[in-house]
C-alpha cells in the first residue's frame, strides 16, 4: 500500500501519535494550572526575565479598545520595524511582523502591504479573542522586532528562523528550526508551508529537512543547501530552553527561541501542548526518547541544567558514539544512586 | 507497584463496573418487564389537531366541541386543550364525551385548539356504543310515497338491518337512478344524510350520521366526513355516504384509516356568543418503535429499579427521547476524533446538526446546512470588510443566518417545496459561530483547511445522524437506561486509547522507508 504507514511500523519506528502526547505525556507532565503561564505570552514573558532569560523587548501592551486607535504613534517611532502579537493566542495564529513602515503603510516580513487601518482593525479582534483560545477577551502586545542572526537569516526566505526544542521533564529531547518561506508568509509555522529542519540534539547540525510534510535538500526560495546548516550558540541554546522546565514546571514542553546576535538565544514563546511535526522534520520519532526520559528515577530528575544538557547530548546524539540502551540505563543508575 | 498503575486499575475497575451495571439494567429490564430488545413491529401514532374559529361578538361565549374516544383500532394516548383566555373544561357523560371553552366576553376572530393523540392498534376491539331511540318521521306527498316505495324495495332484496341499508345506498347510487330518486335528491340534497337516518328509522332500523376523519398523513384543513352508523341488536357497522370521500374508496369501510370524531349523531360544534363557526382538522402520523406496548406496561409500575422514562407525560418523554441518543453522538465525535482523527469546526457541534438532521430528514438537512453556511460566508465576508467589534459582528451573522433560514423558508414554500420549512430546525447560533470560525479559518489558513474542516464536521453529522436514526438504537436508549452505562464506558476507554489515529497513518508515512 503506498499512500499510509501500518501502526505497528509507526510503533517499530517510536512515532508519537496525538492520543498517546495527550494521555501520557500532556496529560500526566502538564498540570492543568500551570497553562496560564505559557498560554498568555505576557506572563511567560515576566517569568522569562526575573530567571534572567532574553525575551523580546515589550513596547506596548493594547488592553482596551479604545486604546486601538491610540497606539499609532507608538508604531511610527519602530523604525527597525515590530511584532503585534495576542497574549493568548496560539500556534502562531495573530502574529503580525511588521519590518518597514513609511506614513501609514507597513510592510510585513512576507513583503505584503498593510494599512495602519488594516493593522486596527487586526488588534481589535485581537482584543476581542478571535486569536485567543475558546474566543477569550484578550491582550495585544507589542514587541520589538528581533534582528534576525545574520548565519541563519541565509537560510530563511523572510522572517525569522526560530528554533523549537522539545524539553522533556527538563531534558531536551528533539530539535528543529523553522525556515520561513514564501509559502508561509514569513511564519515559522510548519503547516503553512516553513521548511522544518531536525537538527542533532548533539551538535546542532541539520539532520533531515521537511516542507509541507515532504523531504527536502535546498531552500524552496533561496536554494540554499539545507544540510550544511548548523546552528550557533548550540550549547546556550539547548540550556536556555532546559532552564524553561524549571521555570515553569511543566513536564512536556515544546521551547521557542530565536538566536539574536548580541542577545544570544531569545525566548519567543513556549509551548504547553507542542506539536508532532518535530518527528517528521527529524526523520526520527520522539517516543523512543521520551521513554528513556519516563524512566528516569526522582533523583536524577534534579540534575543541574549543565548536566541534563549533556545526558540528552549523550543519549539522543544523531551520529556519534550512540551508547546501545543497556549501557545507558548503566549511565542513568550510576547517576541516580 | 506504582501510584500511577494503581490509579490505572481502579480506572478499568470502574469500566468493568460500569459495564457490567449497564448490562445488568438492560438484562434485568429485558427479563422482567419484558421490553423487547429489538424495536419489533412499529406503532403508529396519530396526533389530530382541532381548529375551532368564530367570530365573537362581545357576548359571553360557549363553545361545546365533541371528543374523539378511544374505538375500534385506535386508542386515545392524550388529549389537550389551547385557548388563550377561555376556560377548558372536559366533560365525560357516558359515551357522550364533549369539550367545553366558556368566557366572559370576546370580540372578533377566536381560534380554539384541541388536540388529540391516538394509537393506531389493530387489536383495539370496537367500543359499543347504544343506539340510538328510534325517531318517527312524517313526510309530505310525493316524498312520502317515494320513501315508502324505495324501502320496500330495499327490504324485499336484503335479509338483515346491515343488507337493508346497503340495497338502499345502492339504490341511491345507480348509474341510471330511478325517478323519484331523482326526485329525492333534489329536494333534500344538504339534508341527504338525514333523510336517510329517517328513513332507516322508518323500517325501524337503529342508526344515525356520525362524523369522521379520514387519516392521511400531512394533511392541514380537513373537514368531517358524515358516516352512516346503522345498529343491529347490540354492534354497529358503518357505512359510507354516496358523494363522500369514503365511498370512493376500495374494501371495506371498517379497515379504512378512518378516526370518528362523533359517535353518535350529536352536533360536533355548537357556539353559543359567536358566529361563523368553523372546525378544521390537521393530522400528522409518527412511527413509534414498540411504544404502546411498552409505555403502558411501564408507566403504570413505579419502583426503584424501573427507573423509566415512561413514567414521564408524552411531551417529555419526547424530548426525553432526544436527550437519550444526545450520547450516541457524542460516542461518535469520540470515535471518529480519538480513532480516526477527523478535524471538525467545534468539538460537538456536529452532534447539534446531526440532530437536526434527524428533525429535517438527511437530504434537505445537508442542503439546507450547505445552503446557510454558504450564504452565511458571503455575507461574512462583507462584514469581515466593516471591522467590527467581535460580539457586533456574531451578531450580525446570527441575524443574517435568520435571514437566510426565512427567506429559504418563504421561497421553498411558495416553490411548492414543504420539505423548505424545516431548515428552522437548525441550531441558528451554533451555525452562526461555525460561519463566524470557519471565515476566520479562511482568512487565516486558506479555503483548504476550511473544506478539510466543514468536510469532516458534515461527515461526522452525517454519521451521527445514521447511529442517531437507527430504530434499533433509538429504541435501545430510550427503553434501557443500561445503555448509557455502557457508552460511558466505551467513552472512558476511548479517553484513554493512546494508539495511532487512522489519519496518522498516512500523516507519518514518510516514516515507511
Amino acid at each position: 500500500m503506498s499512500g499510509f504507514i501500518w501502526p505497528w511500523q509507526l510503533a517499530e519506528k517510536g512515532i508519537l501519535g496525538m492520543n498517546r502526547r495527550n494521555v501520557n505525556y500532556i496529560g500526566r507532565y502538564n498540570p492543568r494550572h500551570l497553562f496560564p503561564t505559557v498560554d498568555n505570552k505576557l506572563k511567560t514573558k515576566l517569568l522569562a526575565q526575573q530567571a534572567g532569560i532574553p525575551t523580546p523587548e515589550l513596547l506596548a501592551t493594547i488592553c482596551h479598545q479604545h486604546d486601538v486607535m491610540n497606539f499609532a504613534s507608538v508604531l511610527h517611532q519602530q523604525s527597525n520595524g515590530f511584532v503585534l502579537k495576542p497574549a493568548n493566542g496560539s500556534a502562531g495564529k495573530g502574529i503580525v511582523v511588521i519590518t518597514e513602515q513609511q506614513d501609514d503603510v507597513f510592510l510585513k516580513a512576507s513583503g505584503s502591504v498593510v494599512t495602519l487601518h488594516d493593522l486596527q482593525r487586526h488588534v481589535s479582534n485581537t482584543l476581542s479573542g478571535l486569536h485567543s483560545l475558546g474566543g477569550r477577551p484578550d491582550v495585544a502586545l507589542l514587541e520589538e522586532r528581533i534582528a534576525v542572526n545574520d548565519y541563519l537569516a541565509q537560510f530563511a526566505h523572510e522572517g525569522l528562523p526560530d528554533i523549537r526544542v522539545i524539553v522533556c521533564r527538563g531534558f531536551p529531547v528533539m530539535a528543529m528550526v523553522r525556515l520561513p518561506t514564501r509559502a508561509s508568509d514569513g511564519k515559522a509555522n510548519l503547516h503553512q508551508g516553513a521548511v522544518g529542519v531536525g537538527l542533532d540534539i548533539a551538535t546542532g547540525i541539520a539532520l533531515n529537512a521537511v516542507q509541507f510534510g515532504k523531504e527536502i535538500t535546498l531552500h524552496p526560495d533561496n536554494g540554499r543547501c539545507l544540510a550544511s546548516l548548523r546552528i550557533p550558540q548550540w550549547q546556550s541554546v539547548l540550556a536556555v530552553a532546559a532552564r524553561c522546565h524549571d521555570l515553569t514546571g511543566l513536564g512536556y514542553l515544546g521551547v521557542d527561541l530565536v538566536l539574536d546576535d548580541q542577545k544570544g538565544p531569545v525566548l519567543l514563546e513556549l509551548n504547553a501542548r507542542p506539536g508532532l511535526a518535530i518527528q517528521v522534520a527529524n526523520g526520527v520519532g520522539l517516543l523512543h526518547r521520551l521513554q528513556r526520559v519516563d524512566a528516569l528515577s526522582r533523583h536524577s530528575l534534579r540534575m543541574p541544567v549543565a548536566e541534563r544538557v549533556a545526558c540528552s547530548q549523550t543519549w539522543f546524539a544523531a551520529y556519534s558514539s550512540s551508547p546501545s540502551k543497556p549501557e545507558l540505563s548503566v549511565l542513568v543508575d550510576a547517576k541516580s544512586a | 507497584m506504582t501510584s500511577a498503575q494503581r490509579s490505572h486499575n481502579g480506572f478499568y475497575v470502574l469500566i468493568v463496573v460500569l459495564l457490567l451495571v449497564g448490562i445488568a439494567l438492560l438484562v434485568h429490564r429485558h427479563w422482567v418487564f419484558q421490553v423487547p430488545l429489538t424495536p419489533g413491529d412499529s406503532h403508529t401514532l396519530w396526533s389530530v389537531e382541532a381548529r375551532i374559529e368564530f367570530s365573537a361578538n362581545g357576548d359571553p361565549v360557549r363553545v361545546l366541541m365533541a371528543r374523539p374516544n378511544t374505538q375500534k383500532s385506535y386508542v386515545l394516548m392524550n388529549e389537550t386543550g389551547a385557548s388563550p383566555g377561555y376556560g377548558l373544561n372536559f366533560y365525560d357523560e357516558g359515551s357522550h364525551r364533549h369539550a367545553e371553552w366558556t368566557v366572559r366576553t370576546a370580540q372578533g376572530r377566536q381560534q380554539l385548539y384541541y388536540r388529540a393523540e391516538f394509537l393506531h392498534s389493530p387489536s383495539q376491539g370496537a367500543v359499543t356504543v347504544p343506539a340510538p331511540e328510534l325517531k318517527s318521521v312524517q313526510w309530505a306527498e310525493p316524498a312520502a310515497s317515494a320513501i315508502a316505495d324505495l324501502l320496500n324495495r330495499a327490504q324485499a332484496t336484503s335479509a338483515d338491518n346491515y343488507s337493508l341499508t346497503r340495497e338502499l345506498l345502492k339504490l341511491f347510487d345507480s348509474n341510471a337512478p330511478l325517478q323519484h330518486v331523482q326526485m329525492l335528491q333534489l329536494q333534500f340534497d344538504q339534508q341527504f344524510p338525514t333523510l336517510l337516518v329517517d328513513m332507516l328509522h322508518k323500517a325501524r332500523i337503529p342508526a344515525s350520521v356520525v362524523h369522521a376523519l379520514h387519516l392521511q398523513d400531512g394533511r392541514r384543513r380537513q373537514a368531517l366526513i358524515p358516516v352512516l352508523r346503522v345498529w343491529q341488536g347490540d354492534e354497529s357497522r358503518l357505512f359510507a355516504l354516496p358523494g363522500t370521500e369514503f365511498y370512493a374508496l376500495p374494501g371495506d369501510l371498517q379497515m379504512a384509516d378512518m378516526l370518528l370524531w362523533e359517535e353518535q349523531g350529536t352536533p360536533v360544534l355548537e357556539v353559543v356568543g359567536g358566529n361563523a363557526s368553523t372546525i378544521r382538522f390537521a393530522m400528522i402520523r409518527r412511527q413509534e418503535g414498540a411504544y404502546g406496548s411498552v409505555a403502558e406496561s411501564l408507566s403504570n409500575q413505579y419502583d426503584f429499579l424501573n427507573f423509566s422514562i415512561h413514567g414521564l407525560p408524552l411531551e417529555e418523554q419526547a424530548i426525553f427521547q432526544t436527550i437519550l441518543l444526545l450520547p450516541i453522538g457524542a460516542l461518535i465525535v469520540c470515535i471518529l476524533r480519538i480513532l480516526v482523527g477527523i478535524r471538525t469546526s467545534g468539538t460537538f457541534m456536529p452532534v447539534l446538526i446531526a440532530l437536526a438532521f434527524v428533525q429535517t430528514s438527511l437530504v434537505t438537512g445537508v442542503i439546507g446546512f450547505l445552503l446557510v453556511v454558504s450564504m452565511g460566508l458571503i455575507i461574512r465576508g462583507y462584514l469581515s470588510r466593516l471591522n467590527l467589534l467581535l460580539v457586533a459582528r456574531i451578531t450580525a451573522v446570527i441575524i443574517s443566518v435568520i435571514a437566510i433560514i426565512s427567506v429559504f423558508s418563504v421561497l421553498a414554500y411558495k416553490v411548492g417545496l414543504s420539505e423548505g420549512l424545516k431548515i428552522t430546525f437548525f441550531p441558528m447560533i451554533i451555525l452562526s459561530w461555525t460561519i463566524e470560525r470557519m471565515s476566520i479559518l479562511w482568512e487565516e489558513e486558506g479555503g483548504r483547511e476550511v473544506m478539510i474542516q466543514g468536510g469532516g464536521s458534515l461527515l461526522t453529522a452525517i454519521l451521527a445522524y445514521w447511529a442517531m436514526s437507527d430504530p434499533l438504537i433509538r429504541h435501545l436508549t430510550f427503553n434501557f437506561i443500561g445503555v448509557q452505562f455502557i457508552v460511558m464506558a466505551l467513552v472512558l476507554l476511548l479517553g484513554s486509547y493512546t494508539g495511532y489515529r487512522l489519519t496518522e497513518l498516512r500523516r507519518f508515512r514518510v516514516f515507511r522507508s
